[in-house]
């Protein structure tokens, strides 16, 4: 390639990657600012978060304060516990349903198919919240409000279209080979899925969680309608309680803000890459 | 091949194929589309003492017209439009440059601020929400001394108190968390096309900017189209941004107000109003309509136009 090039590029290229860069790193600083000034002040006392807001807490200015006025006045880690509880079992069961159903969907031929392919795939872009009215008095019914059991079969259905989407699109590239070789041996069609197709499904399934996980973990409104005591509230709704309630005491405000992020940031750190291969491996076909 | 056919049509029902697609259509059938379907039906009822009554379009009649509701409907539609407009002018476009930037051939570090940009994007609305609800307070004044430092200090104000400025701050605090979902799809768009074709428009002589419109761009138009039905199904089903800025009043004076908080208020109510189920339903199916409608003309049109450009 470079022989075709004229050869006075190096000198445009040197300046076109330092625009570049520099775009980039300005909006990186665009993108972090906000998180890392809540994040920094909460460590630090009531005078100093007023006092220099963008200085880094000192020997001076640094403070637990606001740490312990959240730990002390609300239920921090059962509201975390309750939202890694839902969130678990949702995307856990999403996955499982969703490649069973995938598997039915691409590989038995029956008259159903089409309309039930149809009726997942219209779920994908219809938001599932707009059934609020009927779900809350489906839960009454069934007398499921306030528990987490009402959250994760709702997060259940809003999940399963898109991951039977997706892992449809990878079932159909499994060789067809593999399964006909075990149908000979008269394996039965159980034993087929689970002990063949589902490892096979691995990466796919990273991917159907990541989607499926983060809008869970980050839901406001079904925590906030049909879950909203003491006992069963997410992550999310006891910081939108505590932060609404307690607005002007800053300290805590910034402290409880700061443990729902770091825990998100700590594990999107750690699976940034995963995450980032199935957005931009899953999601574009 | 006779038999082999045989054999196929005399082969029993699969009922294995209700165990594998038993359980997850149950549910999904059950907290999905049934709740769907009857809420549906549910916006042509009035409830009156525990009574429902069927009373046809009178509710979408009342929501559109009656003087009570109409200026709130009409209100949060057009702001609801207001911040659609707002994300495909100002998201979409700045999501597009980043993918360009980060694609960039041989470009260093590209991970690092790809992960690093995509990292808002990952928390959660409510919280982004609070975070810039501090920042942009007068109280504080990080956003004022900010200003005073670059010399734009006489533009600060409290821009998420006033009518006139809420909305489009809001619109900015959810254009600033989310941009990092186009930049990714198109991002992944880009490093999917084959270098051979780029290698080969360079050497007939195209230059970057021919390269990128000619070749580029009408290839990555298809996930342009899908970020931006992406954009809009998740701009009039948003709530959680204004519900915890602005509260379920979507203040001031309803300046915030979109259909997703509307329909959070005519459901449960708030203040002297009572909630009302039925016209909650009606909210809904009129929100359903919307989406609907936005989807259907993105698949007829648009990605039917668009696939001319596939490989």
């Amino acid at each position: 390639m470079q022989v075709f090039l004229p050869k006075n590029t190096s000198a445009g290229q040197m300046s076109k990657s330092v625009t570049v860069h520099g775009i980039l790193l300005a909006y990186t600083v665009i993108a972090l600012f906000p998180i890392l000034i809540v994040i920094m002040n909460a460590f630090k006392d009531r005078k100093g978060i007023f006092r220099d807001p963008l200085a880094l807490p000192t020997s001076e200015t640094f403070s637990l304060v606001g740490f312990e006025q959240v730990l002390l006045r609300s239920d921090f880690g059962l509201f975390a516990w309750n939202s890694l509880l839902v969130t678990v079992l949702a995307v856990g069961l999403v996955i499982l349903l969703g490649a069973m159903a995938a598997w039915a969907l691409t590989e038995y031929r029956f008259r159903m198919n089409l309309l039930i392919t149809f009726l997942f795939a219209m779920g994908i872009m219809i938001p599932i919240r707009l059934g609020t009215v009927s779900i809350l008095r489906l839960m009454v019914d069934l007398n499921l409000v306030n528990t987490l059991t009402s959250l994760v079969l709702v997060y259940i259905a809003q999940g399963l279209p898109l991951a039977v989407y997706i892992l449809s699109e990878f079932v159909r590239t499994i060789p067809k080979e593999l399964v006909e070789a075990a149908r000979c041996d008269a394996v039965s069609e159980y034993r087929i899925f689970f002990s063949i197709i589902l490892p096979l499904l691995k990466p796919a399934m990273a991917t159907v969680a990541v989607f499926t996980m983060i809008p869970i973990w980050n839901d406001l409104w079904f925590p906030l309608i049909l879950a909203p005591s003491e006992e069963t509230r997410t992550i999310t709704l006891g910081v939108q309680q505590f932060v609404g309630q307690y607005v002007t005491n800053w300290t805590s405000v910034l402290a409880a803000l700061t443990m729902a992020i770091v825990p998100v940031l700590i594990l999107y750190t750690i699976f940034s890459r995963q995450l980032i291969r199935g957005l931009t491996s899953g999601a574009v076909k | 091949m006779m038999f082999s056919k045989r054999t196929k049509e005399h082969k029993p029902f699969p009922w294995h194929l209700w165990g594998f697609l038993g359980p997850g259509l149950l549910i999904y059938l059950t907290f999905s589309v049934y709740p769907l379907l009857d809420t549906l039906i549910l916006s042509l009822y009035e409830e009156q003492a525990g009574q429902s009554e069927f009373v046809g379009l009178k509710n979408f009649i009342t929501l559109v017209t009656d003087e009570n509701w109409s200026s709130a409907f009409w209100n949060a539609l057009s702001n609801n439009l207001q911040f659609f407009a707002f994300h495909m002018l100002l998201q979409n476009p700045i999501g597009l440059l980043l993918a360009v930037l980060l694609s960039s051939p041989k470009l260093r570090l590209a991970s690092s601020y790809r992960t690093l940009i995509f990292m808002p994007t990952m928390l959660s609305v409510v919280i982004i929400g609070f975070v810039w609800q501090l920042i942009l307070s007068p109280i504080w004044g990080i956003s004022e001394e900010f200003l005073y430092s670059i010399g734009l200090g006489q533009y600060f104000d409290a821009w998420l108190g006033k009518e006139g400025s809420a909305l489009v701050t809001l619109s900015f605090i959810s254009v600033w968390q989310f941009v990092g979902i186009p930049m990714m799809l198109i991002y992944a768009t880009l490093l999917n096309i084959p270098d051979d074709i780029i290698d080969a428009s360079t050497v007939d002589g195209a230059s970057p900017m021919q390269t990128f419109f000619h070749i580029k761009l009408p290839l990555i138009l298809p996930t342009i189209a899908m970020v931006s039905i992406l954009t809009f199904v998740a701009n009039f089903n948003a709530f959680e941004l204004i519900y915890a800025v602005k509260g379920a009043l979507a203040g001031p004076n309803f300046s915030t107000d979109l259909l997703g908080t509307f329909f959070y208020r005519t459901f449960f109510g708030f203040q002297l109003q009572q909630g009302s189920s039925t016209m909650g339903a009606a909210v809904a199916t009129l929100m359903f309509l919307i989406i609907l409608v936005g989807v259907m003309l993105f698949l007829f049109f648009i990605q039917r136009r668009i696939q001319r450009f596939q490989f």
